[in-house]
């Protein structure tokens, strides 16, 4: 019997894997694709591109805005139709490049290896920047700034997430099941991009097929495997680090405080495309699931509407209420399909009118679940309370800047209170402060 | 830009609920009651049930009136009110003239409950401080008298009185040969299935332990209120027999008065208990200590309500100083 790794607090929701089994499917990219600039954590990308430009399938179209950004790449080869604002799934329009697919899918010329034994650590974080990858977890932390750790500080460890926490998302399970021998020929060039001596994939026992692909494969490759009980959120990189390593990050802290280092699988997997193939990042696995007809694990060009994927699926199933990016808990909720896919586009969820949880929140009564789910060990009832009456500076002693927004407090309150969102508001106000 | 789709729901994250809320957690609670109201039908009849339906109906119907009156959303329908009225019911004499149980069910709601902000607002538990205002109010009602269990009939009640075991020792100067009767086996027996002198739902430990329990298994209430409660309330007066200072064994102690529904039902009362693990600790301990202390030196034969009354008001301070270290702070900076 393995050991199960976990953590203290979380939630055990429905787990709705509903497309586990299904094989990645490579999605056609559709005749126009909207590529918004702004995909990561940081500044929007600077367009390179403008109407009339010919691209192909991973040109440059927008380089990082200083250190804090990303480049993006052109997920198509075709034309430049225009650089205009567009719908994009933080809810504003935003910078984008509209692109007339010419169907051809050639490549840039200038794409080819970089790989060879003997590649550098600088070598692979200038790949990392140059070609767009990001953290594909969700997060999108571009992963070259990952890499390059504050000066004295160092890892030891590697992580590779394979938890895939959130219900119904099942795009890193099926990922992990078809390209193991990628995704860790990707974990090993982080591992020697930062100098860790350990690389463990950490996988939820929810997911024991794909421990097996990766227990064929771990003498070959020299790496372990840590089965982590199903609970969310197992994926969290300080709760994922605290249950292998027995690490705490630090308050205000980062991981590399702990020496340890987590990624995505998805994110290894385009690291070792953009390094062995020269492939910049311009597709991802998308989970399409819910209430659509026919559910799938695609893969999807970048900048792809979500409308498309849905039609591609059969359409909506019953009248839809909510299209979410990403997974139920974590998730953003769209306004329109018609929203392309962005790089951290884990999943689009579909739930009918019928599905959507509209409770109206009541009186808190003191039940103190919120507590025991909150994996950060905060208080969000009393953090919630002082979001609604204003007082933010009263929250920060409480811990309230440690909140990872998990949203299991939100999960279990029988108030039906919108704990996180408040925390959140909390979290907006003092950045605001500052 | 002219959006236009028809727009989709937005909403914060998460997405999806859980199942549970307020309404269900007050419907467990009610139902682990049901074998304590079933008993105390048993014991004190008719008007037990008479009593219970008097102080429910008149709980849910001052909520109803007041949120009517002042134009608030009716929160009936969550059932805290009519889990009020029943331990309301459960807490007071089987003997006292019905308008009794409606006049505390209205203070209850509308000024421990309703005036302070309705549910999850109030200080006090509101079913005990409905009892201690109307202990307040007509002791004699509230104290004189006690049903013989099993004896009752709706008008015959005034002739066929009794005490409760705890007051038993009291009224009897603390004679030597009282003190072991009420020890004796054949005492705890009926103590434990509740075949004794007492309020409406307080006297069969028997029964409100089972529905205690139920709860502590279905995850409504937390185990460490009513074991630190009764645990503590066990230990001291281990102490107290052993040196003599109290007359009567710890186990009749804990089978006695209200300790049992008090430290399943109402010291674990979310609402004025401590939402903190090692505040629920505090809590227990101390309501345990102010009940022996209540019990063996005070003017009442039983302490079990006012100890929890005065550590509800205890609540603020002890989670003030109880709070949970947020993960990854090395120590506290405040």
């Amino acid at each position: 019997m393995p050991k199960f790794f976990t953590f203290k607090g979380g939630i055990h929701p429905g787990e709705f894997k509903f497309t586990e089994k299904d094989a990645i499917e490579d999605f056609v990219a559709p005749d126009v694709v909207y590529i918004p600039l702004s995909q990561h954590f940081g500044k929007p990308a600077k367009p390179v591109v403008k109407k009339g430009d010919k691209v192909y399938v991973g040109s440059l179209i927008g380089e990082p805005d200083g250190g804090f950004s990303a480049s993006i790449h052109s997920s198509v080869s075709g034309t430049v139709k225009k650089v205009d604002k567009y719908h994009h799934f933080s809810g504003n329009m935003e910078q984008t490049v509209i692109i007339e697919n010419d169907g051809q899918m050639e490549k840039d010329p200038a794409i080819k290896s970089a790989y060879s034994d003997s590649i550098t650590p600088e070598k692979i974080i200038e790949i990392a920047r140059n070609y767009g990858i990001v953290g594909l977890g969700g997060a999108t932390f571009p992963a070259s700034i990952k890499m390059s750790p504050p000066p004295g500080k160092t890892f030891d460890t590697l992580i590779l997430n394979g938890a895939e926490c959130e219900p119904y998302l099942t795009s890193d399970h099926r990922l992990m099941i078809e390209s193991p021998e990628e995704i860790i020929l990707g974990a090993l060039l982080i591992k020697k991009a930062i100098n860790a001596n350990r690389l463990i994939i950490a996988i939820e026992e929810n997911k024991m097929d794909a421990v097996s692909v990766y227990e064929k494969i771990k003498d070959k490759y020299k790496f372990d495997i840590a089965i982590l009980k199903t609970k969310y959120p197992q994926g969290g990189e300080k709760q994922i680090i605290k249950a292998i390593l027995d690490r705490e990050v630090p308050e205000g802290g980062l991981p590399v405080d702990v020496h340890a280092y987590v990624q995505n699988v998805g994110t290894a997997y385009a690291l070792w495309d953009a390094v062995y193939n020269g492939m910049p990042l311009v597709k991802r696995i998308v989970s399409i699931t819910g209430s659509v007809k026919n559910r799938k694990n695609l893969k999807v060009a970048i900048g792809t509407p979500i409308s498309a994927l849905i039609e591609h699926c059969g359409g909506y199933m019953g009248e839809a209420g909510k299209l979410i990016s990403g997974g139920p808990m974590m998730g953003i909720a769209l306004y329109t399909d018609k929203i392309p896919v962005t790089k951290g586009t884990s999943g689009v969820l579909i739930q009918r009118k019928e599905e959507m949880s509209l409770d109206e929140p009541t009186n808190c009564i003191r039940c103190g679940r919120c507590i025991s789910s909150c994996p950060m060990d905060l208080m969000p009832n009393l953090l919630g309370d002082f979001s609604e009456f204003y007082k933010f500076e009263e929250s920060k002693d409480l811990g309230v800047l440690n909140c990872i927004e998990c949203g299991s407090c939100s999960y279990v309150c029988p108030a039906k209170k919108h704990l996180v969102q408040l925390i959140k508001v909390t979290k907006a106000e003092l950045k605001k402060k500052r | 830009m002219a959006i236009e789709t028809k727009l989709l729901t937005i909403t914060p994250a998460p997405h999806i609920k859980s199942g549970f809320s307020t309404t269900r957690m007050m419907s467990i609670v009610i139902i682990a009651l049901i074998p304590a109201f079933i008993g105390s039908v048993y014991f004190f009849g008719f008007r037990a049930l008479l009593i219970t339906l008097i102080s429910v109906a008149s709980a849910v119907l001052t909520e109803f009136v007041y949120q009517k009156l002042c134009k608030k959303k009716v929160t009936v329908t969550d059932g805290s009110a009519a889990l009020t009225g029943l331990l309301l019911a459960f807490i007071i004499s089987p003997s006292v003239p019905l308008w009794l149980p409606a006049v505390g069910s209205v203070f209850s709601i509308l000024i421990v409950k309703q005036l302070f902000g309705g549910v999850g607002f109030n200080f006090l538990n509101p079913a005990l401080a409905g009892r201690a205002f109307l202990m307040a109010s007509w002791p004699a009602f509230m104290t004189a008298k006690w049903m013989i269990p099993r004896s009752g009939t709706l008008s015959g009640i005034e002739s066929i009185t009794t005490a409760t075991p705890l007051g038993t020792l009291k009224l009897s100067g603390y004679s030597t040969n009282v003190a072991s009767s009420l020890n004796s086996i054949e005492s705890l027996k009926h103590l434990l299935l509740g075949n004794v002198g007492g309020s409406i739902g307080e006297t069969s430990a028997l029964l409100l332990l089972i529905g205690g329990i139920f709860l502590v298994i279905t995850g409504i209430i937390d185990w460490r209120i009513p074991l630190s409660y009764i645990g503590s309330v066990f230990v001291l007066y281990i102490v107290l027999f052993l040196t003599g200072v109290s007359q009567l064994t710890p186990i009749f102690h804990i089978l006695a008065g209200g300790l049992m529904i008090g430290a399943f039902f109402m010291a674990t009362d979310p609402v004025t208990s401590p939402i903190t693990k090692k505040g629920r600790w505090i809590f227990g301990i101390c309501a345990g200590l102010l009940t022996v202390l209540i019990r063996q030196w005070g003017g009442y034969p039983e302490g079990v309500s006012y100890s929890i009354l005065i550590m509800n008001m205890f609540v603020p301070l002890i989670e003030k100083y109880t709070l949970p270290r947020p993960f990854g702070r090395v120590r506290r900076t405040a």
